[in-house]
Formats: C-alpha cells, sequence, structure tokens
C-alpha cells in the first residue's frame, strides 16, 4: 500500500480521474504489476507537491477504459503498458496496435511474469 | 484545401542525438499533427532489474540514461532506503546534491551546445562542450570516471570529496561562471538565436499541466515547480527557489537551462560550505519490503520509481517514468503550425533523451 492511495472499482475510473482533473491534479504516470492471475494498476496524480495514487485490479484479459480523452497525456503510458504487459484499453485516442515500444518479433506481454526469454536456435 | 502529407522525421536526423521518429502530417510547409514512434532503443531495464540483487540495481538504473546516471541512481536509492527506514549520513546528502548539481550542470551544457548546433552556429556550440569539459573533469577526478559515475549506494555514497578536491571544483566553477557568462551574452541576445528560438513552438501554461510537462519545458510556460524544493538528499537546508520563464517558447526553454546552471553553481557553493564532517554511508542490513513512489528532479525534470519490495534480495517490480517520456505530449501540440523548417529546433527543446524514455 502506498502513501497517499486511494482503491476504487474498475467502473469509477474515469469518474475518480475527472473529479482529480477538476481539482487540478497532474498525471505523472501509471505503474502495473504483474499478480499472476490479474494485474494491478495504479495510477499517479500530483498536486502542489503532493502525489495521489488511484489503485484497483483487473483480471487479465479485462477490457480497461482508457483515460486519454481525460489526460491526452496517458495514451502515450497506456500504448507502453499495452505493448509490455497486453493490457487493452478501449477508448485510446491514439493507438500504436502493440508497438511503440517493441516489435512483433518480441512476442507479447515481455513484461508479465510468465515471459521467459529464450535464446534463438543456432543455425 | 492544401493537400496533406506525411513526412517522417527520423529516427536518423543530424540533430538527434537519439533515435525517435515523429510521422509529420503536413499540409504544404505546415505541420498539423505529429505521430510518435519509438522503440528503437528499448533494452527492458525494466524487466532486468526484477533478476538483479537490489544492490546491482544500482548500476542497472545508472545505465537507463549516462546524463543523469546518477540522478537515476539517487531515485531509486532514497526509494529503498525509505521502504528500509535507513537514515543516510548527512554528509553523503550534501555529496548527492553536489553529485547531482554537476550530473545538472553537465547536461545542460551538452544541451545547450546541441542546440547551438541545430541553429547552425558551431563555434558556439564548441564553446559549450569545451566548457562542458570542466566539468567532465570534476567527475573524473572525484569519481574515476566521466559519465556513469556511480557513486551512490544504499545508505549514502561510496566516494568522499577531500579538501584539495574541493578547492579544485570551487576554482573550477569560478572558471564555468565566468565562461557562462560569455555564451550567455550570445544565447540571450543574439540576433540569429533570437530570430531561431523566440516564439517557435509555444506551449501555454494550462497546456503544459494538462499535458504532464515536467522540468524545464514545464518550468518555460510559467508553473513553478522543481521537486528538489521538497528539500529530499540535502536541499531542504539550501537557499535556491525554482527558475521559471512565461513565454512558453524555446527561447525560454533555453533560459531556464542557462539559469540553471548558474543555480547549480551556487548550490554546489552552498553545499560545500554546508559540508558536515562525518560518515558518508550507513550499514545496510536485511532486504526492503513494501511499496514506495519516490521522485526527484533530473536535468529534463520529475522522474518517478515505483518500486514494490517482498522482503527477498529482488524487487517484484520496479517501474520508472522518465521526464522525456512525460514531455512527449507536450511535443507533439507544441510542433502543430510550426513550419518543417523549425521542427528540429522544437524536438530538440524539450531536450530528449530517448534511452531514458525507452529504459
Amino acid at each position: 500500500m502506498l502513501d497517499n492511495e486511494k482503491i476504487i472499482e474498475l467502473q469509477d475510473l474515469k469518474k475518480e480521474t475527472l473529479l482529480l482533473k477538476n481539482q487540478g491534479y497532474r498525471y505523472i504516470t501509471m505503474s502495473c504489476v504483474d499478480l499472476g492471475d490479474s494485474f494491478d494498476l495504479i495510477y499517479h496524480f500530483d498536486k502542489a507537491y503532493e502525489i495521489y495514487n488511484m489503485r484497483f485490479s483487473v483480471a487479465k484479459g479485462t477490457i480497461v477504459p482508457s483515460l486519454s480523452d481525460v489526460y491526452f497525456c496517458a495514451m502515450l503510458t497506456e500504448n507502453e503498458l499495452k505493448d509490455l504487459f497486453g493490457l487493452e484499453f478501449s477508448g485510446l485516442v491514439l493507438d500504436c496496435g502493440g508497438n511503440l515500444l517493441i516489435t512483433d518479433e518480441v512476442g507479447a506481454a515481455p513484461m508479465t511474469k510468465q515471459y521467459v526469454v529464450k535464446a534463438k536456435e543456432s543455425e | 484545401m492544401a493537400k496533406k502529407t506525411i513526412l517522417p522525421f527520423g529516427p536518423q536526423h543530424p540533430v538527434l542525438p537519439e533515435p525517435i521518429q515523429l510521422q509529420l502530417v503536413m499540409e504544404d510547409e505546415i505541420v498539423v499533427e505529429a505521430i510518435p514512434a519509438i522503440g528503437y532503443v528499448h533494452r527492458g531495464l525494466e524487466k532486468l532489474t526484477e533478476t538483479k540483487a537490489i544492490a546491482e540495481n544500482i548500476f542497472v538504473v545508472e545505465r537507463i540514461c549516462g546524463i543523469c546516471s546518477f540522478m537515476h541512481a539517487l531515485c531509486y536509492c532514497q526509494g529503498i532506503e525509505s521502504l528500509m527506514n535507513i537514515t543516510v549520513p548527512d554528509r553523503s546528502r550534501f555529496l548527492r546534491v553536489i553529485w547531482g548539481e554537476l550530473h545538472r550542470l553537465h547536461s545542460h551544457h551538452l544541451w545547450l551546445g546541441l542546440l547551438a548546433d541545430a541553429f547552425g552556429f558551431e563555434s558556439l556550440f564548441m564553446q559549450c562542450w569545451r566548457n562542458r569539459e570542466m566539468v567532465m573533469d570534476i567527475m573524473e577526478m572525484t569519481a574515476g570516471s566521466r559519465v556513469i559515475i556511480s557513486t551512490n549506494a544504499l545508505g549514502g555514497v561510496r566516494r568522499d570529496i577531500d579538501s584539495d578536491q574541493q578547492k579544485f571544483i570551487l576554482n573550477s566553477l569560478n572558471k564555468l561562471q565566468e565562461e557562462l557568462d560569455n555564451i550567455k551574452r550570445v544565447f540571450s541576445d543574439d540576433y540569429t538565436v533570437n530570430k531561431r528560438l523566440v516564439d517557435v513552438a509555444v506551449i501555454s501554461k494550462e497546456d503544459a499541466h494538462e499535458l504532464g510537462a515536467v522540468g524545464p519545458v514545464m518550468r518555460a510556460s510559467g508553473l513553478s515547480f522543481d521537486y528538489r524544493t521538497t528539500g529530499y538528499a540535502a536541499y531542504n537546508e539550501l537557499d535556491f527557489e525554482p527558475i521559471v520563464e512565461q513565454s512558453g517558447d524555446c527561447y525560454a526553454r533555453m533560459m531556464v537551462r542557462l539559469r540553471e546552471c548558474y543555480q547549480s553553481i551556487d548550490i554546489i557553493r552552498q553545499a560545500f560550505a554546508k559540508l558536515p564532517e562525518g560518515p558518508i554511508a550507513s550499514p545496510v542490513k536485511g532486504f526492503p519490503s513494501g511499496e514506495i513512489a519516490t521522485r526527484v528532479e533530473q536535468p529534463r525534470g520529475e522522474v518517478l520509481y515505483y518500486i514494490k519490495a517482498n522482503g527477498t534480495n529482488h524487487l517484484d517490480r520496479l517501474r520508472v517514468r522518465t521526464p522525456t517520456f512525460a514531455n512527449i505530449p507536450a511535443l507533439l501540440k507544441m510542433v502543430k503550425g510550426l513550419t518543417l523548417a523549425d521542427i528540429p529546433i522544437a524536438i530538440l527543446s524539450i531536450d530528449p533523451c530517448i534511452s531514458c524514455t525507452e529504459r
């Protein structure tokens, strides 16, 4: 548990974010932690040097609403998590199709716990 | 209505020290939209930190970026120290400030040189990089290497700075300040420099906030945010204010960095004047447990480390949000409406570090 953290439900994400935006919070980033069957998603915001964190857990395969229509800058983080964790976001204003940071040859979701780096077989 | 053309800018371009591509949607000579394409130097360093021991991760995070390697290690160490309730000795807090500000100095000089090179002022570029060498010499003398100095450790720092070294550093900083006065006149008053920077790639205060901009990009748009003012390391015992400009253009971003060079010199002098005697590191036993989100102010802006530890010698997760990553949305906004000729200057004005961005 982080300091100054609020645990929310997935369906409240947009509502809570809009409240923060109206209060003058700046979007910092979001963090994703692989818990095995689910992901922990933590959204970090700042106002007057105080960090505010919002957290919820989602089962793998759940589609998460994008915040990019509230904070455009969330678009980059969401594309990054799509690449690295295989998360899917609905309503992404700029969707890089899983190729923001990695190419197709890397394989799916390299930051998840089950991803194992394999050496190429010698020819 | 003019026909739209998509023009790929980068990943290789004379003005780009590192690879990034912007797909520019052009109407004649005017940019109407920009779409970023990164991923050319992604190394999976966050994943690597899950396999290394906690103390080894200092060397991993230092390699996220050479230019601000010290600050990456500082942010990581401060996070782990907070999780383990370690109080670092006072002397090491001040030494961290000194090396941190030396990093800011060499980073800003590197950028000022690159900017001069981008608008074709070769002698100014060489002057900036020659001045930067004074800072690199200080790093080499105090740490044994020029770029990745590896002086941070869990519980404090690895090396001390003795009185002879302090004299050398203060003398070098006096010379550097004289040289800064010379280049400042050119950067702030030269007709050509002004024509290339003033009113170019403007980003408003409201947009900078909404787009999550940080560091000099944010402060050049009138937002007074500098995470050093929260007082981490020994900043709470030093006197300084965030450097803020109002116009939000390339000129303002350049002036913030130029003025921060003077500020860094002043902070280093203050830190030496108040440098206490004593040990430079506290003993560290055991492993951290819990979660923390910790931040420091790098030359390019605020960096955030999210650390999740589980009581073993390996982390569950280390997440790094670097300043250039935060400034890319602002870049996409500021290039709209520019002519193609101004795009290199606009991109450079956020001081892009792609190694940081992609990790």
